[in-house]
C-alpha cells in the first residue's frame, strides 16, 4: 500500500499531469472558497456565529428553506415514483415528450423558470385567475415556493429510478404472482424495496438542490420576512448591506444543513440496504 | 410508430388494473403539463405579449446585446475548462488506484450540495475587497469579485461536477484493457487517449458538455452574487432577466428569456437524439 499512495501500479502514462490538473482546478474553483468561508466562520468564533444564527428572522428563513424543500423533494419523490412507473411501463400518447421534457429543468435557466411560474400563478395569470376566485393564491405565498422548488427538483427522481425500473425482471413479479400475492402487495412488498436505494438517492439530490435554490424562487416568492423569505435571499441581503459576518454565519448553517440532511439520507440508504439485502 | 408493438403485451398480473393505469396516466400527464409546458408556452406567449417587432427590440437593445456576449463568452470560457477538467478527472480516477480516490470523487460531487449563492458568497470572501488576497489583487489591478473573472469563477464552482459525473462511469465500465493494448502496441500517452480513449467517451463528452453548457449560460444565484450587476458589463442574460424584470419591463425581460428557453429547447432535443441514438453507451451514467 506504500509504494501506492500516489504512484500506480497501472502501466499507463499520464497519471502525473491529469492528477494534477484536477487537483488544481478543484483547488481554485471549489476547495480555496469553500476554505475562505469556513476560515471566515472561524474568525467570527462559534459564540458570535450561534448570536448571528439565533436573530429571528435568520431561523425563519433557515426553517422556511428547509421546510419548503422537504415538501417539495417528498411530493417529487412521490410524483417522480408514477412518472417514472408511467413512462417505463405504460404506452400512452405523447409518452416521449413527456419522457424528452423531463429535463426541461435542469436546461432551463432558473431564473427563467422563476419569472414563468411568476406570470402564470400570479393572480393575474393564467393559472391564478382561474384558482383565485376558490380562495387560492399560489404565487406570494410559500405555495409559490413549493411549486417553484418542485419544478427544479422533478428531473431529480424521475431520472435515478426510471434506470432500474427498467431493468426489473418481469419474472420476479410473476412468481410474486403465482405465490397468491395481490398486485397491490407485489408493489409494495417486491418492487418497491427494489426502488428504495434509487429513490433516496434521487430524494437526497433533489432535497440538497431545492434546500439551496434562489433563482426560481425569488420571483414568485414575495420574499417578505418571517413568511416568504428563503435563506439564501437573507445571505444575499446581507451581502448587499456589507454584512459579512451575518452572510458568513448563514451560509456556514445552510453548509451544515445541507451535509446533515447528505449524511441521514445515507445512513438510511446503508440501513435499507442492510435490511432489504443488496439489490 | 405504433407504440404497443414496442414490448410484448403484459400479462394481466404483472400490470396494474386499466382503471388505475388510466388514473396515474392522467395524473401525470396533467401535472407535467401544468408544471412543464405551460411555463415553457407562458415564456413565448409573454415575450410576444406587444407583437414581434416589440420583442426584437428588446433583444437588440445594447444592454441585451452585452448580456448576451458576456453569456456566450463566459460559456466558452467555462465549458472547455470543465471538459478538460473532466476528463483528467476521470483519467485519474478511472486509469489508477491512489488512496483517498473516494474522498476526491466525493469533493468533485460536493458543488451539488452547496447553495449556489453560498458558492457566490464563498467567492466574496476569498476574492473580495476586505480579504487580503482580494485587497492585494486589488492593488496589483486585478478585480475579481463584481468583475468578470468573478463571474467565471462562480459558474465554474456550479458546472464543476458536470463533465467528471458523465465521463467517470463510463470509463470505469469500459476498463483500461484497450488503452494497455495500445501501450504495448508502442503508442504514447496523447496517441491513446486521441485514438482510442477519445473516441470511446465522445457521446458521453458530448452530453456532458451539453448539461455543462446549459447550466453555465443559465446560471443565477452564484453569479448574481459575484457580479455587481453592472449594466453592460457584468450583467449575464439571467442577471439581466432580473433588473428587467423588476423594472417591470417585460417584455424585454420575458423576450432575453425566450432566447434562453430557446436554448434549452435545443439543449433538450440534441440531449434526446444522442440518447436515442446511443441509448447503450450512455445508460451507464444514469445508473449511479
Amino acid at each position: 500500500m506504500r509504494a501506492g499512495y500516489l504512484s500506480a501500479p497501472s502501466p499507463l502514462p499520464g497519471f502525473g499531469l491529469s492528477f494534477g490538473i484536477t487537483i488544481s482546478i478543484l483547488s481554485i474553483t471549489v476547495l480555496l472558497p469553500i476554505a475562505a468561508l469556513v476560515g471566515h466562520g472561524l474568525g467570527i468564533g462559534a459564540a458570535d456565529l450561534w448570536e448571528v444564527i439565533s436573530a429571528r428572522r435568520i431561523r425563519a428563513a433557515l426553517a422556511l428553506s428547509f421546510r419548503a424543500a422537504l415538501a417539495a423533494s417528498v411530493f417529487n419523490l412521490v410524483f417522480g415514483l408514477a412518472l417514472a412507473w408511467a413512462l417505463v411501463r405504460y404506452r400512452f400518447w405523447g409518452r416521449r415528450l413527456i419522457d424528452a421534457a423531463i429535463d426541461l429543468p435542469f436546461a432551463l435557466p432558473t431564473a427563467v423558470a422563476g419569472i414563468a411560474l411568476t406570470a402564470l400563478y400570479a393572480p393575474s395569470g393564467v393559472f391564478g385567475q382561474l384558482l383565485s376566485p376558490l380562495g387560492i393564491q399560489i404565487a406570494y405565498t410559500e405555495t409559490g415556493i413549493w411549486l417553484a422548488l418542485i419544478f427544479i427538483g422533478l428531473p431529480f427522481v424521475v431520472r435515478t429510478v426510471q434506470p432500474v425500473i427498467e431493468e426489473i425482471d418481469r419474472e420476479v413479479e410473476e412468481a410474486s404472482a403465482t405465490l397468491g400475492a395481490r398486485r397491490t402487495y407485489t408493489l409494495r412488498r417486491v418492487i418497491l424495496p427494489m426502488l428504495t436505494p434509487a429513490l433516496l438517492t434521487g430524494f437526497a439530490l433533489a432535497l440538497a438542490r431545492s434546500f439551496g435554490e434562489y433563482g426560481s424562487v425569488i420571483f414568485i416568492a414575495g420574499n417578505l420576512p418571517f413568511q416568504t423569505e428563503i435563506a439564501p435571499l437573507l445571505i444575499v441581503i446581507r451581502l448587499e448591506e456589507y454584512n459579512y459576518d451575518a452572510a458568513t454565519a448563514i451560509g456556514l448553517a445552510m453548509l451544515l444543513i445541507s451535509f446533515a440532511m447528505l449524511l441521514t439520507i445515507n445512513a438510511i440508504q446503508i440501513w435499507s440496504r442492510r435490511r432489504i439485502g443488496n439489490v | 410508430m405504433s407504440d404497443t408493438n414496442l414490448m410484448t403485451r403484459p400479462t394481466p398480473v404483472t400490470t396494474e388494473p386499466r382503471l388505475a393505469r388510466h388514473i396515474l396516466i392522467g395524473t401525470v400527464v396533467t401535472l407535467i403539463a401544468a408544471l412543464l409546458f405551460a411555463p415553457l408556452m407562458a415564456v413565448f406567449a409573454e415575450a410576444l405579449r406587444q407583437g414581434w417587432a416589440a420583442s426584437f427590440e428588446g433583444l437588440t437593445s445594447p444592454d441585451a446585446r452585452a448580456a448576451m456576449r458576456l453569456t456566450l463568452i463566459v460559456a466558452a470560457v467555462v465549458v472547455p475548462l470543465n471538459a478538460v477538467f473532466g476528463i483528467a478527472a476521470a483519467w485519474a480516477i478511472t486509469r489508477f488506484d491512489f488512496r483517498g480516490k473516494a474522498f476526491l470523487i466525493t469533493l468533485i460531487d460536493l458543488p451539488f450540495s452547496v447553495s449556489p449563492v453560498v458558492a457566490g458568497l464563498a467567492l466574496v470572501l476569498l476574492f473580495g475587497a476586505n480579504s487580503w488576497l482580494g485587497a492585494w489583487l486589488i492593488d496589483h489591478d486585478l478585480r475579481i469579485v463584481f468583475a468578470f473573472p468573478g463571474i467565471l469563477l462562480a459558474t465554474l464552482f456550479v458546472t464543476f461536477p458536470f463533465v467528471a459525473r458523465e465521463l467517470i462511469p463510463v470509463m470505469m465500465e469500459q476498463g483500461r484493457a484497450e488503452e494497455e493494448a495500445a501501450l504495448t502496441l508502442g503508442a504514447g500517452g496523447w496517441r491513446i487517449f486521441f485514438t482510442v480513449t477519445l473516441p470511446n467517451i465522445r457521446w458521453a463528452l458530448l452530453y456532458g458538455v451539453l448539461l455543462c453548457n446549459a447550466r453555465a449560460m443559465g446560471e443565477f444565484g452564484a453569479v448574481a452574487v459575484v457580479s455587481g450587476k453592472i449594466r453592460g458589463e457584468t450583467t449575464t442574460m439571467p442577471i439581466m432577466i432580473e433588473m428587467l424584470y423588476n423594472e417591470y419591463l417585460s417584455v424585454a425581460a420575458f423576450s432575453l428569456a425566450a432566447a434562453l428557453a430557446l436554448l434549452a429547447l435545443v439543449t433538450l432535443l440534441l440531449k434526446s437524439l444522442l440518447e436515442w441514438r446511443y441509448a447503450d453507451l450512455l445508460a451507464i451514467t444514469r445508473r449511479h
